[in-house]
């Protein structure tokens, strides 16, 4: 133990490859416990897939990783600084949170591009109203950025106007606007049509390969087993299983999750 | 329409034709003579009316954000009291709010040496101050509820994006929140301002000649009835038009999708 204790990466502060770590947390809503003792590590460059059905808890744990939600108990460390909680589990320090959250990609299932901006407007919102990015710059950016997605041509159209898809990806171009430590994907498929599916997931699939962290709640399960470095299966707030995903998806050890998988197809 | 100017199209043409014959009529007919007399003390009226309309739609919009964001998600000290003017301007009538503010205030004020022997007396012994306290105050009390359901309306993951983001709480209201909120509620606001010019002409009863109390006047010293009304009439038309139009400007900078 002692040499677990004294590994770098273990000490507050130092220098880690751990981008995200997630240690023993816990989320009741009122009587209800939706986390009952998770905990993850993504390492950089690490894809991390969360899957289980409906109800497993799988969103609540992502969105407390940025805090959306407040953790009733555990920690959280992002890139090796520890979220300071009070206490009763409550964020000690807005200015931390909002600090770490800007570092942070998030994808929406429902997208949630801001509707009264343009796709541009959309993209360069953070970087200039909350990272005090010049302008000129972050639209520059914004360009290349909506390039990569394929949006070029839909840079001044307002959200309303265009498909799930593009609307989807437009949100991970606003995600990767920020420069981000790490992405967190919450089931960024999961309102698209099936026939638009394929367009968002390319996308991912090639932040993936060019080695960005991310941690992907799921419902596509050979995406996951595609691009995913670490899948964790969540059954009823508890890890049930996790390892890399050929173990996981090619010799699933507990029941619960072979019996998840018949049923996924 | 393929090419034709809007205006051409078949019930339009009726309308306007109707519109050039009751002008014509009313031209030929109807005694306009007192207009040239009376016609600075209209532009100064109309002059009058705009303004008050212009600066307590301004000052009762600023006055309503807070009062709809208090209701919205404030505390309940905040969202009660918010909750308690916004009935009570809504529950009674504005002219009574009007001689309230001008007949109680008013005489009120007189009554203590420091208010009498400061810089705003000059201001606080006419009457204009208190036909605007009692319009903009009228005005926060009905958009202040507006706002309230604007406020509550705005799409939870649209504060969440923004949330995720690290936006301060302020840009957030600023940059998201606000803008959504009003975008929402804009045709209701463009209605609400037209019911406040609607409104402007109680200042008359406080000594307040607006182009309302111009018209009265010209009747008290012609004896003309119908023409200064029906030329009133115009002027209120004229200014809600243009209301309507600003807001529609409003509206369009961020196009609706239609079905």
């Amino acid at each position: 133990m002692t040499e677990i204790a004294e590994h770098p990466a273990r000490r507050p502060g130092a220098a880690t490859d751990e981008a995200i770590r997630v240690e023993t947390l816990h989320k009741s809503f009122g009587a209800l416990e939706v986390l009952k003792g998770v905990s993850l590590t993504a390492h950089k460059g690490d894809v991390v897939a969360i899957i289980g059905g409906s109800g497993s808890g799988k969103s609540t744990c992502l969105r407390c990783i940025n805090f959306l939600e407040t953790p009733t108990s555990g920690r959280i460390v992002i890139a090796g600084e520890e979220v300071a909680l009070r206490p009763d589990g409550t964020p000690a320090s807005r200015r931390q949170i909002e600090r770490l959250r800007s570092r942070l990609g998030m994808v929406f299932q429902a997208f949630n591009l801001w509707t009264h901006r343009t796709l541009l407007e959309n993209v360069i919102e953070v970087p200039v109203h909350v990272l005090g990015v010049p302008r000129a710059e972050a639209v520059d950016r914004a360009r290349g950025l909506l390039a990569r997605v394929g949006l070029s041509e839909k840079a001044d159209t307002y959200p309303a106007f265009l498909s799930g898809g593009q609307q989807q990806r437009a949100a991970i171009a606003r995600a990767l606007a920020i420069e981000p430590s790490a992405m967190l994907f919450d089931e960024p498929t999961s309102a698209l049509d099936p026939e638009l599916v394929g367009e968002v997931l390319g996308v991912i699939r090639d932040l993936a390969s060019e080695g960005r962290t991310m941690i992907l709640v799921t419902h596509e399960m050979k995406f996951a087993r595609e691009v995913a470095d670490h899948v964790i299966y969540l059954h009823n707030g508890l890890i049930e299983e996790e390892g890399p995903p050929e173990a996981l998806f090619g010799a699933p050890r507990s029941d619960r999750l072979r019996q998840f998988l018949k049923s996924v197809g | 329409m393929t090419g034709r100017p809007a205006w051409l199209a078949p019930h339009r043409i009726v309308m306007i034709l109707a519109l050039a014959a009751f002008v014509a009529w009313s031209a030929a007919s109807l005694r306009w003579s007192w207009l040239p007399k009376y016609a600075p003390l209209a532009v100064e009226g109309i002059w009058r009316t705009l303004w008050i309309l212009a600066v307590t739609s301004v000052l009762g919009f600023l006055l309503a954000v807070p009062l709809g964001l208090a209701q919205a998600v404030g505390p309940w000290y905040l969202a009660a009291p918010a909750h308690a003017f916004c009935t009570v301007i809504r529950g009674t009538p504005l002219l009574l709010q009007i001689w309230l503010l001008y007949y109680g205030l008013g005489s009120l004020f007189p009554q203590f040496p420091a208010i009498r022997n400061s810089e705003l007396w000059p201001y606080l012994r006419q009457a204009w101050p208190y036909a605007v306290l009692a319009l903009t105050l009228s005005y926060a009390g009905y958009e202040g509820e507006v706002m309230r359901g604007a406020f509550a309306g705005v799409a939870r993951g649209q504060i969440e994006a923004a949330t995720a983001f690290g936006m301060p709480r302020l840009t957030l209201f600023r940059r998201i929140w606000l803008p959504q909120a009003v975008r929402n509620v804009l045709p209701t606001l463009g209605g609400e301002t037209i019911l406040q010019l609607k409104a402007t002409p109680l200042v008359a009863t406080i000594t307040i000649v607006d182009i309302y109390a111009v018209a009265t006047r010209v009747r008290q010293d012609t004896f003309i009835v119908y023409e200064p009304l029906l030329l009133l009439a115009l002027v209120y038309m004229a200014i809600a038009g243009v209301i309507a139009l600003v807001f529609r400007r409003f509206e369009a900078r961020v196009p609706q999708r239609r079905g």
